[in-house]
C-alpha cells in the first residue's frame, strides 16, 4: 500500500471515531433518566456498543456510498468490472477482527451482568474483587437488611405487600439507597415486572417465587410495567413506583398501616364493566379480569 | 456425488402440461418453476392481508388511547399479523425462489421427489386458509401472540372447542409439517442430482445457503411442530405438559418454541443473503468476493443456529450459566455474517455498478441488515437485553431484519428474475418509485421503534402512556407508506406480465445455467443435462460456463 492510501485511511477512521465517541455520548440522552445503580452499569455498557456499533455503520454503509457515488459504468459501458476473486489477507482480517471485537463485547458484558448482580448476592461469593456486585449503599453493619416486599402480579393488577407491617398498596413504595429485594409471584399466567428507570426485568413464572433484586438511586415517580404478553387487558397493567427518603418511607409505613383496606381503582376491571355494559359486538372472548384488589394503600 | 445424463424419471409427470398454458398455475402441477410462482403468489396474498392489519394496528397506535378497536380485537391482529407474515408469506416465497431457482442453478430438470413438491405446496392454501377462517369461529381469533406461550394460549376465554387458538395451532403444525416435506425435498435435490462437472464449490451461492437453510428446517421444525402438538392436547384434551396449575411446566415451551423459532429467522435470511450473493455479482460486473468463504458461512451460521436459542428467554428466570453461555453463542454469529457482508462489499468495490431496480432493493437491504445487525449485537448482551427484552427495541430490530433485509432482498429477487420466470421485462421508472417509497417507509415505521423500546415502551400493548405519542405517530404515518408502496408494485407486475416488452434469455447479461435457457424456460429446463466447466462467478474473464451450451 502506498503512503498517501495508509494515511487517508487513518485520517477516515479517526474522524469516524470521533464522531462514534460523539455519539456513544449521545446515546445516555435516548434512555430514561438513572434511577437504580443497575441504569448507570446498562447505560455504560450501552454507549458502548453504540459507539462500536456507529463506527462499523458508518464505516460499511460510508464505502457502499462512496462505490454508488464513484464506481457507476457509464451509460455505454459494457465492459465487466476487474476479475478479483478475492483476497486471503484481507478475509483473515475481517474473520479475526470481528472475532475480537466479539470477545470483547462477551467479557465487558459479562462483567457489567455480575456487578448488576440481579440474581441475587449468593452466587457471587467466590468472584474476583474486580466484579463484586455493586450496591447502592457501603454494607456497614448500621444499616438494616432490607425487607423483602411481595409482589404479587394477576390478570390485571399490581399488588405489593410489606410483610413486616402487614401493609397492601398498589403503588410500589421504596427506601432511596437501599437494595431492595422483592419476592414475586402470579397465580394466572406470566408476567414480566419491569421499570424502565431501572434497567432491570423479570419474568414472573406462575406458581413459583421469583427473588429479585435492585437498588433505587434517585427519588421521584417512575412507572412499572407488564412486559410479557399477559392476555386482554396486558397494556392496562401499569403501576407507579415511588423511591422516596428513609425518613418518608417510614412515613408512609406507617401512614398505610392506619388506613382500612379499601377498593383500589384498576383499569381492566372498570373497561370490562364498561365492556359488558355496552354489550360490545365489535370485541371477541376474554378472560375475565380479577376483582378489583382491595388494598390499604392506593393512589 | 454427480449424475451423468440419465433418463429423466419426471418425464412422464411432465407428460401432459401445456407449458404456457396459464391454466397450469391452477392445476396440481410437479413443474418446480410452476410450484416456484406458486408459492411466491400465494405468498404475496398472504403479504397483502398480513400487511392491512399491520395497518390497522398502527391506526390503533396512533394515539395513546385503545379508542379505535377493542383490546381483544387488537391482541388478534398482532397475533394473526405476525403468524400469517410468518408462516404464510416468509416460508412459502423463500420456499418459492428456492424452488424455481435451485433446480435450475444445479442444472437439474427438476425436484427430486415432484409429487411430494407439489402436496407440500398446496397445503399451504390449506393452512392460510385455516388462519383466515379462524376470524369467524366464535370467540375470534388466536389472541396469544405468534410466540403462542402458555398459560395465556391454553386459557381459552371463549369456552368452546372450537377456538381460534385450536385452528392456529392446527394451523401451525400444518405448515410445520409441509415445510418439513419440503426440507427433505431440497437437502435431497442439491445433494444428489447435480448436473456433471457442478461439484460443489461450483454451486452458485444462493443454492449453498437453500442448502444451508432447509437443513435447519430438518432439525429445527420438528421441535416447533412436536410444541404445538402437545400446546393443542393442553388446550383441547387436557393433558397438562405447560400448564403450570396442574405441575406442568410453561418455560419448556418456551424452549419447543425457540429452539425452531430462532433458527427460522436463518432459514428465511439465508436465502436472502443468496440472492444478494447473486445480484450484486451481476449489476457490479465483478466475481462474488471470496465465493468459497461466503459459501461455507452459511453452514458455519447453521450449525451455530443451533445454539442461540435461549437469547429469547434471559428474562424467563434462566439461570446464569445459560445467560451467558447463550450471549456469547449469538454474538459468534455475527462472525460469519460479518464475513459476508463484507464480502458483498468488496464485491461491490471497484466494480461498474448499474443501479437497476434489483440493486437498489439489494443495496438497500444490504444497509438495512448492517443496521439490524449492530442492534442485533447489543441485544445479545445480557445486561442491554434486560431492559429493552420486550420492549419495541426488539420489534425495531427484528423489522429491520425482516422487512428491511429479507423483503428487500425478495423484491430484489422478484425484479431480478422476473424477466426469467414471465418471459416479459417490468417497467423501471415503476420499479425505481417503488423502491424509494419501500426505503422511505421502512425508516419511517421502523426506525422510531428503536427509541420507544430505549424509553420503555413494552410491544404488544394496544394503549401506551402520552410520553410515547411522538416515534408513534411517525411509525404510523411510515406503516400508510408502505401500504401505499405495494400500489406500484402490483401495477408493475401485473401489467408488465401482461403486456411487458418481452424479455431477451439474459437481459442483464449475467452469468449463470438459468441466464442460458429462454424466458421462461421449458418444461424440462434443459434438453441435454450440462456440463459445467468453470466457477459460478466468471465476470471479467469471458469464459463459457458450459461445455455444451450457449
Amino acid at each position: 500500500m502506498k503512503l498517501k492510501t495508509i494515511f487517508t485511511l487513518v485520517a477516515i477512521a479517526l474522524i469516524l471515531a470521533a464522531i462514534s465517541i460523539e455519539v456513544g455520548q449521545l446515546s445516555y440522552s435516548w434512555l430514561p433518566p438513572q434511577a437504580s445503580v443497575e441504569s448507570e452499569l446498562v447505560d455504560d455498557l450501552f454507549s458502548f456498543l453504540v459507539t462500536l456499533g456507529t463506527f462499523i455503520l458508518l464505516g460499511v454503509t460510508g464505502t457502499i456510498t462512496y462505490s454508488v457515488l464513484f464506481h457507476r459504468a457509464g451509460r455505454y459501458d459494457v465492459s465487466d468490472g476487474p476479475h478479483i476473486e478475492g483476497n486471503v489477507t484481507l478475509e483473515v482480517v475481517w474473520t479475526a477482527v470481528p472475532f475480537l471485537l466479539v470477545v470483547w463485547i462477551a467479557v465487558y458484558s459479562y462483567q457489567t451482568y455480575m456487578k448488576m448482580s440481579i440474581r441475587g448476592p449468593m452466587a457471587m461469593a467466590n468472584m474476583p474483587e474486580a466484579i463484586r456486585p455493586a450496591y447502592g449503599e457501603p454494607l456497614d453493619g448500621a444499616v438494616e437488611p432490607m425487607t423483602d416486599i411481595e409482589v404479587e402480579a394477576k390478570q390485571w393488577a399490581w399488588i405489593f405487600r410489606y410483610p413486616t407491617k402487614n401493609i397492601t398498596s398498589t403503588e410500589l413504595h421504596l427506601p432511596v439507597d437501599r437494595r431492595a429485594h422483592l419476592v414475586m409471584r402470579s397465580p394466572d399466567v406470566i408476567h414480566g415486572f419491569y421499570i424502565p428507570a431501572f434497567r432491570v426485568k423479570q419474568d414472573i413464572i406462575p406458581h413459583q417465587s421469583m427473588d429479585f433484586e435492585f437498588t433505587p438511586i434517585r427519588t421521584g415517580k417512575y412507572r412499572l410495567r407488564d412486559s410479557e404478553y399477559s392476555g386482554t387487558y396486558f397494556a392496562a397493567m401499569e403501576a407507579d413506583v415511588v423511591v422516596e427518603s428513609m425518613e418518608d418511607y417510614q412515613k408512609w409505613l406507617a401512614d398505610a398501616a392506619t388506613r382500612e383496606p379499601s377498593v383500589a381503582p384498576n383499569r381492566a376491571v372498570t373497561e370490562y364493566a364498561l365492556r359488558e355494559e355496552r354489550d360490545d359486538k365489535a370485541a371477541w372472548a376474554t378472560v375475565v379480569p380479577a376483582p378489583a384488589p382491595i388494598v390499604n394503600y392506593h393512589p | 456425488m454427480t449424475q451423468t445424463a440419465s433418463p429423466n424419471p419426471q418425464t412422464e409427470a411432465h407428460a401432459h402440461e401445456q407449458p404456457l398454458s396459464w391454466r397450469r398455475y391452477f392445476s396440481f402441477s410437479t413443474d418446480h418453476k410452476v410450484i416456484g410462482i406458486q408459492y411466491i403468489v400465494t405468498a404475496f396474498f398472504f403479504y397483502l392481508v398480513a400487511g392491512i392489519l399491520a395497518m390497522i394496528m398502527r391506526g390503533e397506535l396512533i394515539t395513546p388511547e385503545p379508542d379505535l378497536v377493542d383490546r381483544t380485537v387488537y391482541n388478534a391482529l398482532f397475533t394473526m399479523h405476525g403468524t400469517i407474515m410468518l408462516f404464510g408469506w416468509m416460508f412459502p416465497v423463500l420456499v418459492g425462489f428456492s424452488n424455481y431457482l435451485a433446480p435450475i442453478m444445479i442444472g437439474a430438470r427438476d425436484m427430486a421427489f415432484p409429487r411430494l413438491n407439489a402436496a407440500a405446496f398446496w397445503m399451504v392454501p390449506v393452512f392460510g386458509t385455516l388462519f383466515i377462517l379462524s376470524f369467524l369461529v366464535p370467540g375470534g381469533p388466536a389472541q396469544a401472540g405468534w410466540w403462542s406461550y402458555p398459560p395465556v394460549s391454553i386459557q381459552n376465554p371463549s369456552g368452546q372447542w372450537l377456538n381460534g387458538e385450536f385452528l392456529w395451532l392446527l394451523a401451525v403444525a400444518l405448515s410445520g409439517i409441509s415445510s418439513i416435506m419440503g426440507g427433505v425435498n431440497f437437502v435431497t435435490t442439491i445433494a444428489r442430482m447435480r448436473c456433471p462437472g457442478m461439484g460443489w464449490f461450483k454451486m452458485p451461492a444462493f443454492v449453498w445457503t437453500v442448502f444451508a437453510a432447509q437443513i435447519i428446517q430438518l432439525f429445527g421444525l420438528p421441535a416447533l411442530t412436536a410444541g404445538a402438538i402437545m400446546l393443542l392436547c393442553d388446550l383441547t384434551f387436557g393433558t397438562t405438559f405447560f400448564d403450570p396449575a396442574q405441575g406442568g411446566d410453561p418455560v419448556l415451551f418456551q424452549h419447543f418454541f425457540w429452539f425452531y423459532s430462532h433458527p427460522a429467522v436463518y432459514v428465511m435470511i439465508l436465502p436472502v443473503f443468496g440472492i444478494f450473493s447473486e445480484i450484486f455479482p451481476v449489476y457490479a460486473r465483478k466475481p462474488l468476493f471470496g465465493y468459497k468463504v461466503v459459501a461455507v458461512s452459511s453452514l458455519i451460521i447453521t450449525a451455530l443456529s443451533a445454539v442461540v436459542w435461549v437469547h429469547h428467554m434471559f428474562a424467563s428466570g434462566t439461570p446464569d450459566w445459560l445467560r451467558v453461555l447463550f450471549m456469547f453463542s449469538t454474538m459468534l454469529i455475527s462472525v460469519p455474517t460479518g464475513i459476508k457482508v463484507f464480502a458483498w462489499v468488496g464485491t461491490i468495490w471497484g466494480g461498474k455498478l448499474r443501479l437497476d431496480t434489483p440493486m437498489l432493493f439489494a443495496l438497500g437491504g444490504l444497509i438495512n441488515f448492517v443496521f439490524s445487525g449492530i442492534t442485533g449485537i447489543m441485544l445479545s448482551s445480557v445486561p442491554v437485553d434486560i431492559h429493552v427484552n420486550n420492549t419495541y427495541f426488539v420489534v425495531g430490530h427484528f423489522h429491520y431484519v425482516i422487512y428491511g433485509a429479507i423483503v428487500f432482498g425478495l423484491f430484489a429477487g422478484v425484479y431480478h428474475w422476473f424477466p426469467k420466470m414471465t418471459g416479459r421485462m417490468y417497467y423501471e421508472g415503476l420499479g425505481k418509485l417503488h423502491f424509494w417509497l419501500t426505503f422511505i417507509g421502512t425508516t419511517l415505521n421502523f426506525l422510531p421503534m428503536h427509541p420507544l423500546g430505549l424509553m420503555g415502551m413494552p410491544r404488544r400493548v394496544a394503549s401506551y402512556d402520552p410520553e410515547f405519542a411522538f416515534w408513534n405517530v411517525i411509525a404510523s404515518v411510515g406503516a400508510f407508506l408502505l401500504g401505499v408502496s405495494t400500489v406500484p408494485f402490483l401495477l408493475n407486475m401485473i401489467s408488465s406480465w401482461i403486456s411487458g416488452k418481452e424479455a431477451p434469455n439474459n437481459p442483464w447479461r449475467a452469468i449463470g445455467l438459468e441466464w442460458l435457457l429462454t424466458s421462461p424456460p421449458d418444461v424440462e429446463n434443459f434438453e441435454e443435462l450440462p456440463i459445467v466447466i468453470s466457477e459460478p462467478y466468471g465476470y471479467g474473464k469471458s469464459e463459457p460456463l458450459t461445455e455444451n451450451m450457449g
